[in-house]
């Protein structure tokens, strides 16, 4: 017969068969080897950014302090006016009493700068907080300038010549006798998740931009959860296949490839300048997100309920359930990882755009946590730019904590994105 | 050599055989007197309905289907009868399956299809404007070829058509549907201790028997089988063919099959469709013995299909 013909005069064991072999295993090891290669590459160039990162920003997540023995004296603080007391005086002397011994006044000037001047603030908040304390002796952790704050990490090197750094010897000398004394200490920087911006980094924390971006992203959620998940059933479940539903679908697939900084201009012209909503609020921030996160939604939305098999549905129409039934009841729920884990992505994705939230100003210098969606604030983004535009060396490191605060919740969000899709996949 | 026809024929007297011998099983007097209505099939197969007592319960006439510009079923008269199975055979293609989804309108789902013609439900259009298709989707359940039990327990699987259409007033009701339901499909006694699992936990034949009792459960008068046993093992295939038998007493059963043994075993009436015609349709035993024409001789005696 003609099918065993080929096989009693084909030789499997020639040599021309085993060349043929060898080649074939040779292409798979080089395939093998080029994924090994680029996923190497792609491992290895976020290793080298993690690791600039930690290095640059490692250092702000400490912060060097002195504690301050301050008597609150009730002839500078008036307990019927306890906001306008002169914390300064009372934190300067109190700050003045750890090294004893006769300065001259432009020593103790000297001296005296190496305290932050946010300390006083610090201590007035204190009182404000317990008006009780007026009269008594209280301890304050006073941060440092940020000067010698860079000093003591080491970031600002002892063997330079002293004017090429912004210690002076004067002040290398008196850090040296507080170092003596066992008076200054680096304690981990709460400051920087529970203090807003400041102009002082000793000062600038990223609360202000996390609230801001936790309501912007509320917002952001708020409208396109429920706007993208009702489009993308009525496309996918409704809506007859024909010239109009494929143009929004290549509208759809289209917008979500549009640059961001062009949702923050239509934000920008329709929100702010049509509307007239107030700037640099998180509500209009959350409004322009959602414009982008919308398509990203929809797609994953649309995927997910595909991904439905259609015999339920069919089980569903053949036992006389509606169409409002069929999706509520059965196509929805099973969808729901799907489009859970499509939200996150898309609401991580919206946590760290920065252009539109640039153009309808959240990028302002605020130093109070927004207390509401229509407060002033920042971004996490943002607090970035602006603190990468900052000159302090202090914001140096502060820059880059913060993009690592900023990626850690990116990866705890799609953590959460991957765990939902494992945890609520069902199998049929 | 024994020709297929021969063995179909064969099929249908085995298939009595083992009527009479589950009935001999569970009922001993009937060994030593047989009862008449079992002696009757006995002498005239089980086709043998006295025609007087059949009335059409699904009319269909001059129904035509198409997919588009594809005709894919053309010209299609036929009546179903009360308490009987139909079993639709044809080769792959021949719309038989189209016909089946059309008596409860699932063809509406498809995006391009068209129906014309007229089938009569009781007496009334189904395709009529002032028909619900919810409600004839209630009365005309449907069982799919793929077991495709809901992704919930095996309770609420059972409970959902009653829940939708409201016809169970409290949790009592329902739980006595579920059961009832349950037990009608002969599947009680093997999930009654765990019905608060997934029903997707069963066996394939299981499931199979779940998705009926969930299409018994909302008390349909039709019940269409689209190829309900061909992803099912032999002995699965045979539980569901008893039930089908039994259950033929309360519904009217359409059965597409592509296995002609099943055909036989099961149905007293069967159609054969070729290339979207219904070809011919009358009793099971005639078909199967003398068919009127050469296509329907020509696919039961394997030439072609």
């Amino acid at each position: 017969m003609a099918s065993t013909a080929v096989s009693d005069t084909h030789d499997w064991l020639s040599e021309d068969a085993r060349r043929r072999v060898r080649r074939r295993h040779a292409a798979d090891l080089r395939m093998r080897l080029y994924g090994l290669a680029a996923i190497g590459l792609a491992v290895g160039l976020l290793a080298v950014l993690l690791g600039s990162l930690v290095i640059s920003g490692h250092s702000a997540f400490v912060q060097t302090k002195v504690p301050l023995q301050v008597f609150i004296d009730p002839a500078q603080v008036k307990p019927d006016n306890v906001g306008s007391g002169n914390y300064r005086k009372l934190v300067r002397d109190a700050f003045r009493d750890l090294l004893p011994g006769e300065m001259g006044r432009t020593e103790e000037r000297s001296y005296l700068d190496m305290l932050s001047s946010g300390a006083p603030f610090l201590l007035r908040d204190r009182v404000l907080a317990d008006p009780s304390l007026i009269g008594q002796t209280v301890t304050v952790n006073a941060p440092l300038a940020d000067p010698i704050d860079q000093f003591h990490k080491g970031v600002t090197p002892r063997d330079v010549p002293e004017d090429q750094r912004r210690v002076s010897d004067l002040q290398i000398g008196y850090y040296d006798q507080l170092m003596e004394r066992g008076l200054i200490s680096a304690p981990f920087n709460w400051a920087l998740f529970t203090a807003a911006d400041s102009r002082f980094p000793e000062l600038a924390g990223l609360a202000g931009a996390l609230v801001g971006s936790f309501y912007a992203l509320l917002v952001c959620f708020l409208i396109s959860f429920p706007v993208g998940i009702a489009a993308a059933i009525y496309l996918e479940e409704f809506a007859r296949k024909n010239r109009i539903s494929d143009l929004i679908e290549v509208n759809i697939n289209n917008l979500a490839a549009v640059p961001s900084v062009v949702f923050g201009l239509l934000g920008l012209a329709v929100f702010l300048g049509f509307f007239g909503l107030p700037r640099s609020a998180p509500l209009v921030g959350g409004m322009v997100l959602s414009l982008m996160t919308l398509p990203t939604i929809i797609i994953a939305t649309r995927a997910a309920l595909k991904a439905v098999p259609p015999s339920i549905r069919e089980a569903a129409f053949g036992i006389g359930a509606s169409r409002h039934q069929v999706v509520t009841h059965h196509v929805l729920p099973l969808a729901m990882p799907g489009i859970l884990t499509g939200t996150i992505i898309g609401l991580a994705q919206a946590l760290g755009e920065t252009a539109p939230l640039l153009l309808i100003g959240m990028n302002a210098f605020i130093t109070s946590e927004p207390g509401g969606l229509t407060d002033p604030a920042t971004a996490l983004p943002t607090q970035i730019f602006i603190w990468a535009d900052s000159p302090e060396r202090g914001f140096v490191a502060r820059t880059s904590a913060a993009i690592l605060v900023l990626i850690g919740f990116l990866v705890v969000m799609n953590a959460i994105a991957i765990f939902l899709r494992q945890r609520l996949e069902r199998k049929w | 050599m024994v020709t297929p026809m021969q063995a179909n024929a064969a099929a249908i007297s085995e298939q009595r055989e083992r009527n009479k011998e589950s009935d001999a099983m569970s009922e001993v007097e009937a060994v030593q007197a047989p009862r008449p209505e079992l002696a009757r099939v006995a002498q005239s197969g089980p086709t043998a309905i006295p025609k007087t007592a059949a009335k059409a319960r699904v009319t269909a006439r001059d129904v035509n289907v198409y997919y588009g510009d594809n005709h894919a079923l053309k010209h299609v008269d036929i009546d179903i009868y009360k308490n009987e199975v139909v079993a639709f055979i044809g080769p792959s293609g021949c719309g038989k399956s189209t016909f089946l989804r059309c008596i409860n309108r699932m063809n509406d789902v498809i995006d391009g299809c068209r129906v014309t013609g007229e089938i009569n439900l009781d007496g009334h259009d189904i395709y009529a404007r002032d028909i619900d298709v919810v409600q004839l989707r209630a009365r005309v359940g449907m069982v799919f070829q793929k077991p495709n039990p809901f992704p919930k327990s095996i309770y609420d699987n059972i409970a959902y058509g009653p829940r939708i259409h409201g016809l169970a007033s409290g949790k009592d009701a329902l739980d006595e549907m579920v059961e009832s339901s349950l037990r009608r499909a002969g599947l009680w006694n093997e999930v009654k201790d765990r019905l608060r699992q997934p029903g997707t936990g069963l066996s394939g034949g299981q499931q199979q028997r779940l998705c009926i009792a969930r299409a018994i459960a909302v008390n349909p008068e039709v019940i269409l089988m689209d190829e309900p046993c061909s992803a099912l093992d032999p002995i699965a295939t045979a539980k569901i063919e008893e039930l089908i038998d039994e259950l033929r007493e309360n519904f009217t059963i359409v059965i597409v099959t592509h296995s002609m043994q099943q055909a036989a075993r099961v149905s007293q009436r069967t159609a054969f469709f070729h290339l979207g015609n219904l070809v011919e349709w009358g009793e099971t035993e005639q078909i199967f013995t003398t068919p009127n024409d050469e296509r329907t001789q020509g696919y039961i005696t394997g030439r072609f299909g």
